[in-house]
């Protein structure tokens, strides 16, 4: 094979895994802010919740990789439900510097108290045997950790995807998303579906999260440091809708990706010269309503 | 025709003198609050004290009053114009960058000059990204003023064998102020120095507040449709204050990188960005003194409490938010407002 389609082939695969840990975290965020226009800047904290409880669960319980990974979405969704009810539900109202400024006094609590448990130093999580070999597809071998996180990414795009677009849950928060006055007024409860995708959304973050020490480590960082790329993943999809966050997580991924293969000087440059290209084009996104 | 061209000249002279009347209303009024009240003296009567209290500390004292400046110009846009940003930092760190690389490439080193370098490039590059950015609103601008500033650091970054990337460019020497004061070890120089430029900088700020331009910003923040709808051209009002902001946050940055003597691209870092964001709002936003206590009162719990313990720092900080947006969404001085006015109520 000549050495280009190689290359070629190794972005795709690691843009596609990069993108899929990228869709698992960002998508709960697109559709809470396109259903109450809520900046929650603490979604990368969830996300670092998740992560810790995946290190906690494997290192001193010895409980298997996959098991916490449901146990942390699971615990982290449950006490996102504490949050929205007790905090964000108070400033659906109030401008964007108010929610911005409450949830990254959220994110800088969540930082330190990461920071006071487990150190500054970041954490890797063991694996079981299945994930930590490599598939050997004749030309060049791939990661399977990798492999597991693009059969899962694309289990739960699909599984969203029915919820989203078949079910009449999904259906109402699409109405929601769409006119929130209209969908209150025929009798939807947009409050609890917020309370429940919000719950949901969490939770995946907390997904992603754990998923996420493998592919870069964790350390309390990570809050702050990753949220930029959820809340660009968010900005450049369209808020609210799931087929723009899938396109803008599968672009940003892959170009990344690409740009770290090809020219790794220059870092993270190429995700933000995307954004603002795209943004200044589409400002609303590539599926968000103007 | 006589006749009715003096009715019309008539009717038109109505219509100036009830004009003139209005403005002359107006005027008085951003006169009055432009008058000086004696309260307003006491920033700078305790910045000349600690001048003298703390002789020990003036590198320390440098800091807060650069970030001082650096808030200063923060509350320009956001406080009166309410531009939410998240890329602040970018203007900073252009003016920290045009003063380091200006001395280390170039050998720039007279002071003074350097700044109102540093004011002019920063300014021009707020200009430019603020013409293209300030259409749009909410999470958009965000999204697009954080992307501003790390692209710029990435750059940085990117020719680091110019810019000395993360490393930086340390031992900076600058030649000595007007060519007479040379730098102290003691940082009493750069004290004085970088005071005379906040105040410098603050009483044109204050002008711009009490301006009637001032009043078509506020105006803006609090109800942008209205403002579009009486023929203000918002969007060139936004861009001009735009760029004065970034102007004066180079300067703030050029005096980081005077004082400091080194400068590292963390000044464009998303932290400064959201720590002036924080001092701002601690202090109060669109009220000028805000900055001034917001950043003094940051800066000075930071230097006890990061020594104790900066994960302690961090959780208090984070609490500090959550506290300000759910009891005190006007800062510290709305607090002491709201107590004045509550003493007031009670005297009575």
């Amino acid at each position: 094979m000549p050495h280009f389609a190689i290359i070629a082939v190794s972005i795709l695969f690691d843009g596609l895994a990069y993108a899929m840990f990228l869709f698992i975290t960002s998508v709960g965020l697109s559709v809470t802010m396109g259903l109450m226009g809520f900046v929650n800047l603490a979604h990368g904290a969830f996300a670092m919740a998740g992560g810790y409880i995946v290190v906690s669960l494997t290192r001193n319980l010895g409980i298997g990789f996959v098991p916490s990974l449901a146990v942390a979405a699971v615990t982290v969704g449950a006490v996102s439900v504490v949050f929205e009810r007790g905090l964000y539900r108070r400033l659906y109202k109030a401008t964007d510097l108010e929610q911005v400024l409450l949830t990254i006094g959220l994110a800088f609590m969540a930082i330190a108290t990461a920071t006071y448990l487990y150190g500054p130093i970041p954490k890797s999580v063991p694996l079981p045997e299945w994930l930590q070999g490599d598939i050997n597809l004749g030309f060049r071998s791939f990661p399977s950790y990798r492999a597991f996180l693009i059969v899962l990414g694309v289990v739960l795009v699909t599984v969203l995807w029915y919820a989203f677009e078949r079910t009449n849950i999904g259906a109402k928060i699409r109405a929601a998303v769409d006119n929130r006055r209209m969908a209150e007024s025929v009798g939807i409860n947009v409050d609890l579906l917020f309370t429940l995708t919000f719950a949901v959304g969490s939770g995946l973050a907390a997904l992603g999260g754990g998923l996420a020490i493998q592919l870069f480590g964790l350390s309390p960082s990570f809050a702050v440091l990753y949220l930029v790329l959820f809340l660009i993943v968010v900005a450049v999809g369209g808020l609210g809708s799931l087929k723009g966050t899938l396109m803008a997580a599968l672009v940003i991924g892959i170009i990344d990706t690409g740009g770290k293969y090809l020219l790794a000087e220059a870092g993270g440059f190429f995700i933000y010269a995307i954004t603002v290209v795209v943004l200044l084009i589409k400002p609303a996104g590539f599926y968000g309503r103007e | 025709m006589a006749v009715s061209d003096s009715k019309a000249a008539e009717r038109v002279l109505d219509v100036s003198a009830d004009r003139r009347q209005a403005r002359d209303r107006a005027a008085g009024y951003l006169l009055r609050r432009h008058h000086f009240q004696w309260p307003e003296a006491l920033p700078w009567i305790v910045a000349i004290a600690a001048f003298f209290l703390f002789p020990d500390r003036m590198t320390f004292g440098s800091q807060v009053l650069v970030m001082i400046m650096f808030a200063l110009s923060l509350d320009l846009i956001l406080g009166y114009a309410g531009i939410v940003t998240l890329g602040h930092a970018a203007f900073f760190g252009i003016g920290a960058y045009t003063v380091g690389l200006g001395a280390a490439r170039l050998g720039w080193t007279e002071p003074v000059s350097g700044l109102f370098a540093a004011a002019i490039v920063s300014a021009f590059v707020g200009f430019i990204t603020g013409w293209f950015l300030l259409r749009y609103r909410g999470l958009t601008l965000l999204m697009l003023t954080l992307a501003t500033a790390i692209m710029l650091q990435e750059t940085g970054n990117l020719r680091s064998d110019f810019s000395g990337g993360y490393d930086g460019l340390p031992g900076l020497e600058f030649k000595p102020l007007l060519g007479l004061f040379d730098y102290d070890l003691y940082g009493h120089t750069y004290y004085l120095y970088a005071l005379a430029v906040l105040a410098v900088v603050f009483f044109f700020v204050r002008r711009i507040v009490y301006s009637p331009f001032g009043q078509a910003l506020t105006g803006i923040r609090e109800n942008v449709k209205r403002m579009h709808a009486i023929g203000s051209p918002v969007h060139r009002r936004l861009v001009t204050v735009y760029s004065i902001a970034a102007g004066i946050a180079g300067i703030a940055g050029a005096l980081f990188t005077q004082t400091n003597a080194y400068v590292t691209l963390t000044v464009f870092d998303f932290d400064n960005s959201a720590k002036v964001m924080v001092m701002l709002i601690l202090g109060g936003t669109g009220r000028l003194y805000g900055a001034f206590l917001g950043a003094a009162v940051y800066m000075v719990l930071e230097d006890h409490l990061s020594k104790l313990s900066p994960t302690f720092w961090q959780f208090g900080i984070g609490l500090l938010l959550v506290l300000a947006v759910l009891f005190a969404r006007r800062g510290v001085l709305g607090l002491f407002e709201d107590a004045g006015q509550y003493l007031k109520r009670f005297r009575s």
